[in-house]
């Protein structure tokens, strides 16, 4: 009964907060209702037995992809009406494509469910053995190790060029090197010099 | 009567109503004592900062200046809300009740003692890192929405500051998995029992491999990361008072400033608590003949000690530059982390523990 309860309050909220993200007036509350979508739909992965995919979730969206996205929606300077004028012009466009999402999704599911073909898979998310999270290390590491790899080479690709594209070296700033200043000693450091008075130094 | 009971499902009810009401009298048992403890925590910590400064530190309210964390309570809860004009006022509101939450709820899977726990999830200490990465946005949104530049300069720093710091917290995190084989807190404590030599920090157990050659500078990361990531001195740049006057609590006052307060402090207690239960032996004696001791005083012991070194950090080190902080996460913490995990897996792969 509890798991009815919650299912249905974290379903609703995931829904509201996911139809406030489009209409929120401010850029910034968007996203902080798309945070709120991503914590319940977290909160959905539980209830499944999924708790390992649900915390991943939180850690590597909420905690991180999100941050970032307030961090740039904080700092833009948008204009909300000029902004807001453009949205019923795409309303039919993002209706269609809203409608073309459902359908398909209600297609599958019910191809899922009436068709034999894959019928193991929708008995249980995981094996009965072994907790979740060893299964899915399981797959990732023994049965697909060689595709887990390869995208991580392409996020780690992608990386680098993102980082080469933005690096600028500029010749005039001042970098600060640990070593050179841990390093330092007396005899490098200081220089004495007999000042004859009202002459100065010319260095 | 009948027909209207089994419209209501009383028997399936029953036991979801006894669940919760149990679950809500654990919590608030724990939140009390948490609380509580945290008002002398509090003064232990001025007390240093003012024995290590010679001065004598708050000494009037009550016997040693006992209840002088009561008295800030009563001085802040009387305090007028000021909210500033033009800032977002819910979410100025909201901001200080995030940050008072997560700090409570990251608490609810910490083992004090064997069985001494709230939700003992078998992903216990994935469900801690994702608490406290969710710990950025109640500083974040405050900086935002109070309006103002340097509480929103401040929410920037802290949350780039947060950020940089959880991805090495997260890969020695996986050190201490690897060599526990589990995710769930309990577990790993378990698995340090024995004597200090177990403890993860010294893995004694894992000779004739020196696995201590890895575990102790990663204890000492995890240490400074938890520093970082609880923006406490040396790396309190988001409310830096010499260049942000206080960072992004610069406009809030009374009872918000008081929930921010509490829960940064609340943060930096469970900080000391990972570091015991991940490092140091959990509620386990350090011998074998010193456990007629009960288990959550050795807990509360090493925890009160990690919490007296994080005062004792803020009383001696300055504070770092902007670029030296980055510099010390990016360049110097998460390589270095991240090669633990590299030698903490080969020895647990070629070792045979994980079979």
């Amino acid at each position: 009964m509890l798991q009815v309860i919650t299912f249905w309050i974290l379903a609703s909220v995931t829904v509201l907060s996911a139809f406030f993200v489009v209409a929120a007036r401010n850029p910034v509350r968007s996203v902080l209702w798309l945070i709120l979508a991503f914590f319940s739909a977290a909160g959905l992965f539980v209830l499944l037995g999924a708790e390992f995919l649900a915390m991943l979730l939180i850690v590597v969206y909420v905690g991180a992809v999100a941050v970032l996205f307030l961090f740039v929606v904080m700092m833009l300077d948008v204009d909300f009406t000029e902004l807001k004028q453009g949205f019923l012009s795409y309303l039919p466009f993002g209706g269609l494509v809203a409608v073309v999402l459902a359908a398909e999704l209600i297609l599958v599911g019910q191809a899922w469910t009436e068709a034999g073909v894959v019928a193991p898979a929708s008995a249980s998310t995981t094996p009965d053995t072994v907790p979740n999270l060893e299964a899915l290390g399981m797959l990732l590491y023994d049965d697909y190790v060689y595709f887990f790899q390869a995208a991580g080479l392409v996020l780690l690709v992608a990386m680098i060029g993102a980082i080469v594209l933005t690096l600028q070296h500029k010749p005039h700033v001042k970098r600060q090197n640990v070593a050179e200043q841990v390093g330092r000693d007396r005899k490098t450091a200081v220089t004495m010099h007999d000042v004859k008075s009202g002459e100065g130094l010319d260095e | 009567m009948e027909f209207l009971q089994t419209l209501i499902g009383w028997e399936s009810w029953a036991p979801a109503v006894q669940w919760t009401t149990l679950a809500v009298l654990q919590i608030l048992a724990f939140m009390v004592v948490l609380l509580i403890s945290l008002a002398f925590l509090l003064l232990m910590d001025r007390k240093v900062w003012a024995a290590v400064q010679m001065r004598k530190g708050p000494n009037v309210v009550g016997a040693f200046g006992l209840l002088q964390s009561f008295a800030d309570f009563l001085k802040f809860v009387f305090k007028e809300i000021v909210v500033p004009a033009g800032a977002d006022r819910t979410l100025f509101l909201i901001a200080p009740l995030i940050t008072f939450i997560l700090a409570f709820i990251g608490w609810a899977v910490v083992p004090v003692a064997p069985g001494w726990v709230i939700a003992d999830l078998n992903v216990g200490i994935m469900y801690l890192f994702a608490i406290s990465s969710l710990g950025v946005y109640g500083i974040i949104i405050g900086g935002w929405a109070s309006n103002s530049k340097y509480p929103f300069l401040g929410a920037l720093r802290s949350a780039a500051q947060m950020v940089s710091y959880e991805v090495s917290i997260g890969f020695i995190i996986v050190t201490v998995l690897l060599l526990a084989g589990s995710m769930n807190m309990s577990v790993i404590v378990e698995q340090q029992a024995g004597g200090f030599w177990n403890w993860n920090m010294l893995a004694l157990h894992t000779l004739p491999v020196p696995m201590f050659l890895v575990m102790i500078p990663m204890t000492g990361i995890f240490f400074i990361s938890a520093l970082a990531e609880t923006n406490r001195p040396p790396f309190d740049l988001p409310e830096a008072e010499s260049e942000l006057v206080a960072g992004y609590q610069v406009e809030y006052s009374s009872t918000p400033y008081l929930l921010f307060m509490i829960g940064e402090y609340l943060n930096i207690v469970l900080m000391c608590a990972m570091t015991t239960i991940l490092f140091f032996g959990g509620w386990h004696a350090p011998f074998e003949f010193l456990s007629f001791i009960p288990p959550f005083f050795w807990f509360a012991a090493k925890v009160i000690f990690f919490f007296f070194m994080f005062a004792m950090v803020k009383a001696l080190v300055p504070r770092y530059r902007y670029d030296q902080l980055m510099r010390l996460g990016w360049k110097i913490f998460l390589p270095t982390s991240l090669f633990a995990v590299a030698v903490v897996g080969g020895y647990v792969a070629y070792s045979g523990a994980a079979s």
